[in-house]
């Protein structure tokens, strides 16, 4: 944490509005970085926080939840805390409200905001825990925490988040911002082209917009080639700005989501540019990786270790990247807006509109299992490191996207393509990037 | 959730060495590894039935009295495999028609990066045939399962060819 902010006095009661935190300390080529921390043992999970805190980097603080809390199975959570076993994140249900207290106690405040990351489509004891803990700031969306997550039919997961929305807006009347960020720029973690991953962020963003939340934030996945990803950032932003009805959005970059390199050379040159991808697109926060993400839950040092990484790659002089322009009309940008603007104009109410889409296959998220999605569109990755689309099935991209030949989809092939960027960062040489200034 | 995950792949005709059930646990999202398992596993001549992701044990077991199956593969690589595994395998193993089915469970079994031996052999003993646990020869030594089960005895239509 930067000390050169004058501090206000913990704020227990009145937490800061995440949003405008992030604004205020990230963007204009520094970030806010953040983990994606979880331990079931609330100790852990309070030094895991002091940590963030003290890492050498600008940061704000996770509580990410474990599966079984995501999936609404509360008694498998009790049955693991009591027999002693380490679940995969924080059960904020099922550990009283006084324990959570606790662990954000004296740690949560006014320069350090936490926020809780989940990925359920039934959210809704896992916000009535938030609002109880005045924990402002979360995560999701009704298609990206639905599709990527199971098996909950999308028809429920929108009504749920319509909910959660509201019932989190209720804090707006104690003088609380709710913060919420998008996780649609992340639709299954890979293989999803840039404009699908842009335009499901943006239907988010405004659903949460048409809920009443003020302060939200959109995501960015990483994905296979910089210049595209960069690409993609400000096709973001374009679309943000026209349609967004608030000033309080920020862009958030999420290192890698696929298959990670499993050398530490490849592991910190992922990430180092991830945070150049953020500083070349002026994005305020980085969601980190560390070097054991391709193994198991990483440790509270490895994720200091990642936070600073990811601080100190925003240093590195490279000016090429740096000067990146305004991409207005990229392909990136007209394919992402083709499908925003096909899906608003389906219905007057965006959750029915995103519902709609869904079944007209207007959305659809190449290799996504979900029985509400299509899946007739595919994705491929070419010469250039690009990620394409394959197949468009009934997407209303035809006018942009040429035609391709089908390929047949083999166990090796897919692993190809999954471990594309694995193979490149785990194969370059070790070179250390020089840190400049 | 079912079967069919391509249009495109060759899951469409029969391939004669009779159907593998591959299934994610409870409260498991994860998709890559299962749809990689389903294209694997048809490329050594089997139909699949992929019941996807977060499959309650019920589910599972009803999945697998309705078909049958040569072969139950489960995965998880949440980390919560292990706590999971162990709760569905009583369940498939209470069903007097799963008695004698294989069924092996692979994937990043917990949190912490490999299980210690202890927790591998609890897996055995309540009832799974093999643990694959992810390292660098998981594939390998699950090939050499897959052609040790007495359906791997059926010959195969010429057109498939199995790449690693
Ligand atoms: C993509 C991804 C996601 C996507 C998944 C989208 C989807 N629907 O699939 C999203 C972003 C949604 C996601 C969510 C979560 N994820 Co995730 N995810 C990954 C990631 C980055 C890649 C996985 C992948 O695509 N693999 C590709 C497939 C082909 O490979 P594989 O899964 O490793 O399987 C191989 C082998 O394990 C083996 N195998 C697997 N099963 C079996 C079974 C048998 C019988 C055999 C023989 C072999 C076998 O075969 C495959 C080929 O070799 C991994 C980390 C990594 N690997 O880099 C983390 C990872 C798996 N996720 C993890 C976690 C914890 C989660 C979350 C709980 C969030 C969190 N707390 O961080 C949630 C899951 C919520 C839930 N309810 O389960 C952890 C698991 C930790 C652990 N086991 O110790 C990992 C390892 C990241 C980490 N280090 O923290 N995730």
């Amino acid at each position: 944490m930067s000390a050169c902010f004058p501090t206000r006095p913990s704020a227990d009661e009145n937490p800061v509005d995440f949003g405008e935190f992030v604004r205020s300390r990230g963007g204009r080529g520094s970030i806010v970085a953040q983990p994606r921390m979880g331990f079931s043992d609330p100790n852990r999970m309070r030094e895991g926080l002091i940590a963030t805190k003290k890492a050498d980097a600008h940061t704000v603080g996770t509580l990410t939840l474990d599966s079984y809390t995501r999936v609404g199975d509360h008694e498998a959570a009790d049955t693991a805390l009591r027999e002693g076993l380490a679940l995969n994140g924080y059960p904020i249900v099922n550990h009283p409200v006084e324990t959570t207290q606790w662990v954000l106690d004296g740690i949560r405040d006014d320069e350090f905001p936490v926020q809780v990351r989940h990925g359920s489509a039934t959210p809704l004891n896992i916000f009535a825990s938030m609002v109880a803990l005045n924990l402002n700031a979360t995560e999701g969306g009704p298609v990206s925490y639905c599709l990527p997550y199971g098996r909950v039919p999308l028809q429920d997961s929108v009504r749920n988040w319509s909910q959660c929305c509201e019932m989190f807006t209720q804090l707006q009347s104690r003088g609380i911002e709710p913060h919420l960020e998008t996780f649609g720029g992340c639709m299954m973690g890979q293989l999803c082209p840039p404009s699908m991953l842009v335009a499901i962020s943006v239907l988010e963003a405004l659903f949460f917009a048409n809920h009443g939340l003020r302060s939200v934030s959109v995501s960015y996945a990483q994905q296979t080639n910089l210049d595209q990803d960069i690409e993609a950032v400000q096709a973001l932003r374009a679309l943000c700005a026209e349609l967004l009805p608030t000033d309080n959005w920020h862009v958030v970059i999420y290192t890698y989501m696929g298959m990670y390199p499993t050398t530490d050379h490849g592991c910190e040159n992922l990430l180092g540019s991830a945070a150049q991808l953020a500083v070349a697109t002026g994005a305020e926060r980085v969601i980190v990786k560390t070097v054991a993400e391709s193994r198991r839950i990483p440790t509270i040092a490895e994720n200091v270790q990642a936070l600073e990484h990811a601080h100190n790659s925003t240093r590195v002089v490279r000016p090429e990247i740096g000067r990146s322009r305004e991409l207005a009309d990229s392909q990136t940008y007209q394919e992402a807006r083709a499908l925003v603007m096909a899906v608003l104009n389906l219905h007057s109410d965006l959750g029915q509109a995103l519902l709609l889409a869904f079944k007209q296959g207007y959305l659809d998220v190449p290799y996504c299992l979900h029985p509400d999605n299509a899946g007739r569109s595919r994705s491929y990755i070419d010469a250039d490191g690009w990620l394409r689309w394959g197949e468009v099935g009934s997407l209303p991209l035809g006018h942009l996207v040429p035609r391709t030949r089908s390929r047949r989809i083999t166990s090796s092939g897919l692993l190809d393509d999954l471990s594309y960027v694995r193979r490149k960062y785990d194969e370059e040489p070790s070179t250390r990037v020089e840190v400049g200034v | 959730m079912s079967a069919q995950i391509f249009e495109d792949s060759n899951t469409t005709s029969t391939s004669g060495r009779g159907t593998v059930v591959v299934s994610g646990v409870a409260s498991d999202a994860h998709t890559w590894n299962l749809v990689f398992l389903q294209l694997m596993i048809e490329e050594l001549g089997y139909d699949v039935v992929n019941l996807g992701p977060c499959v309650p044990a019920e589910l599972l077991v009803a999945e697998c009295e309705q078909h049958k199956p040569a072969l139950v593969v489960i995965s998880s690589v949440n980390g919560h495999g292990y706590q999971d595994g162990l709760r569905l395998i009583d369940e498939v193993r209470a069903s007097s028609e799963l008695v004698a089915t294989p069924v092996v469970i692979g994937g990043k079994l917990g949190i912490a990066g490999s299980l210690d031996e202890g927790a591998s052999d609890r897996l055995v003993s309540a009832g799974f045939d093999a643990v694959f646990e992810d390292g660098a020869r998981t594939v390998l030594s699950f090939y050499d399962f897959m052609a040790g089960l007495p359906s791997a005895a059926t010959p195969l239509a010429a057109r498939t060819k199995v790449s690693v």
